[in-house]
């Protein structure tokens, strides 16, 4: 029963948007620009995935998911930036125009590895790595939980903002990094590359939900979810807590990195304003509102909190903070296991009144 | 000898909770601890699975040194602990509550490519009879009744397979019925373990108290001896009634 419910959900969601979408986007009836966005809709969802994984499975509210979010996308836009380069610096070799405009006359050592596409790559989803694994070591080994996570990494959230914003930090300042031209020499502004880039953000997004799916019916979820129920009882049965903490803060870092780099190619522009604490919040805000410690739940309150906002900020351009903090708070008064959960109740509801009319019917026939 | 305690002393704000000069536990033994209301019985068991630290003293668990290890290598050294407030893991099923203190390698890739065997479904099963929770493996926990929860807790610290189990206040909110049957459980268990209960039913001490009982009273050891000398002994009517603190001052 629950399995045929799963796969008429999947089936629906592919037949959306691996068919109906793209032919659409072919056939001049969809724009260009709706691709474009369900694109980037679909990063967010990655982005959900990792929140959930940590603070809807394991319980640890983190607050900087945008700023992993952010490195994975910088990375890739330095690459696209370094391909684009057309000012050259002192020593002969090509430096971004931005730089030129700053008065910088050598590429800082830091974009040297960027050149190259792979190790871009590779750097992108390493970076975050890295950070998560120090950042979260020490954070978890000194028990810090709760309310204290979630300033703290508000806090790192904010430092890092602070960084990106400098002109000294060499990465754009408050303009960010943009003007893209071209990625491994397809051109950003064709149509078919943005269906392309469109179809690996889903593909992203099935992939990562398979992987992810796979991770919390192992044994391994178990533990995130016994962590998330009681820390003591889990340490005194064995499990070294901050091994599967730091292992899930890891995971969830590489999701946002991930979808960093899906994202920046497909807006065409990444700035520090894409990580501010606002920023995070609204990812956490996400996965609260479609459902949280349900996967399916985060990827479709990122695409619908998401969809909203786009259709929101062109109707009522002054009112979308205030429709969000609405849903927000009918979400928690109403329905606490989010969209989701609404939609299972009603389901649960119609379903109970066919079986009851089914019933009714036995019975007048019977009489 | 399964545990030795020499000189434990603990104190929080400048009160003695724990003034332990001596406590030995043989093998397969099961102890019976009571003692009034801040008598330091639960923080004695906080020390000994590591969750409170000592201003000093020694604990030897099989020869070997215990403070100063983390819970989670206490609790690999073979000490289970089985908590007055039932600690389980409400949003889990059962069966998976079991099948996580199970006895295995818990380390994440371990985790992660565990795959269930036939053993040990079994064994779960086979706990999941001893504590009456055959028919509830699918349930989720967190809606079992307030007795099924101890028991749960009880399951899960026997899988765990420990040489010593610390159980604190296992009839704590049971009815007489299920009390007793708690009893039986632990009897039978300490064919196999050392064990360590506290307790304040009289009656259920009563049932279990097959050798030795331990009375503390404000941190320090009263009286060791059997149920009736114990019962008996006009120090502990006292203490139990509350109105000789005097004399246990001078004591």
């Amino acid at each position: 029963m629950e399995k045929t419910k799963d796969f008429r959900l999947y089936g629906a969601f592919i037949v959306l948007f691996l068919v109906l979408l793209p032919l659409g986007n072919l056939f001049g009836i969809v724009s260009n620009n709706t691709i474009s966005l369900w694109g980037r809709y679909f990063c967010f969802a990655i982005v959900a995935l990792g929140v959930d994984l940590i603070w809807g499975y394991t319980g640890i509210l983190s607050m900087c998911q945008a700023f992993f979010f952010c490195l994975g996308g910088y990375s890739v836009a330095m690459h696209i930036v370094m391909k684009g380069a057309t000012a050259s610096g002192s020593d002969g070799t090509s430096i971004p125009d931005f730089m030129v405009w700053n008065q910088v006359e050598s590429l800082p050592f830091f974009w040297a590895p960027f050149q190259s596409f792979g190790l871009a790559m590779i750097l992108g989803l390493l970076i975050p790595a890295v950070f998560a694994f120090v950042f979260g070591y020490f954070i978890f080994r000194s028990r810090i939980k709760g309310v204290y996570m979630a300033i703290i990494t508000q806090a790192l959230a904010l430092a890092m903002w602070l960084l990106f914003l400098r002109n000294e930090t060499m990465l754009g300042g408050t303009n960010g990094l943009t003007d893209f031209k071209s990625l491994l020499g397809f051109s950003l502004a064709s149509p078919n590359v943005k269906l392309g880039l469109y179809l690996l953000s889903l593909s992203g997004l099935c992939g990562t939900y398979f992987l992810s799916k796979k991770l919390v019916d192992s044994k391994f979820g178990k533990v995130l979810q016994a962590i998330r129920d009681s820390e003591s009882r889990t340490s005194y049965t064995a499990y070294r807590i901050l091994d599967y903490k730091l292992a899930i803060f890891i995971v969830g870092a590489l999701l946002a990195a991930f979808a960093g780099m899906l994202y920046a190619p497909q807006t065409g522009i990444i700035t520090p304003g894409r990580m501010d604490v606002r920023a995070s919040v609204e990812m956490v805000m996400w996965v609260a509102l479609g459902g949280r410690g349900k996967l399916k739940g985060a990827i479709l309150g990122a695409l619908i909190v998401n969809f909203l906002y786009s259709i929101c900020t062109s109707l009522f351009p002054d009112s979308w903070l205030f429709i969000l903090g609405f849903l927000f708070v009918i979400t928690v008064l109403y329905f606490d296991k989010g969209f989701l959960g609404m939609i299972e109740i009603i389901g649960g509801k119609f379903r109970r009144k066919q079986i009851t009319e089914k019933v009714a019917g036995h019975q007048v026939v019977e009489s | 000898m399964l545990l030795a305690v020499k000189n434990l002393s603990v104190s929080f704000g400048g009160v003695h909770a724990l003034n332990l000069s001596q406590f030995n536990l043989r093998d397969k033994e099961l102890r019976v601890i009571i003692g009034p209301n801040g008598a330091g019985k639960s923080t004695f068991l906080d020390i000994l699975c590591g969750k409170t630290k000592p201003d000093s003293g020694e604990v030897l668990y099989d020869g070997e040194p215990v403070l100063g290890k983390t819970e989670v290598q206490i609790a690999n050294m073979g000490i289970g602990r089985k908590f007055q407030k039932p600690s389980v893991f409400p949003s889990l099923t059962v069966y998976d509550n079991m099948l996580l203190a199970y006895k295995m390698k818990k380390s994440i890739f371990a985790s992660l490519f565990f795959r269930p065997t036939e053993e040990i479904d079994f064994q779960i099963r086979q706990v999941a009879a001893k504590v009456g929770l055959s028919k509830e493996l699918k349930k989720i926990a967190g809606e079992l009744s307030h007795g099924q929860k101890q028991w749960l807790e009880i399951a899960i610290v026997v899988l765990q397979d420990p040489k010593l189990m610390l159980i604190d206040e296992p009839a704590a909110g049971m009815s007489d019925e299920e009390t007793e049957k708690t009893g039986e459980l632990l009897m039978q268990l300490s064919k196999h373990h050392g064990i360590i209960v506290i307790e304040h039913d009289m009656k259920f001490v009563e049932q279990i108290a097959q050798d030795l009982v331990t009375v503390l009273v404000r941190g320090k050891l009263l009286v060791e001896g059997s149920f009736e000398d114990v019962r008996n002994d006009q120090r502990v009517i006292d203490s139990y009634l509350g109105r000789a603190n005097v004399q246990l001052e001078n004591f």
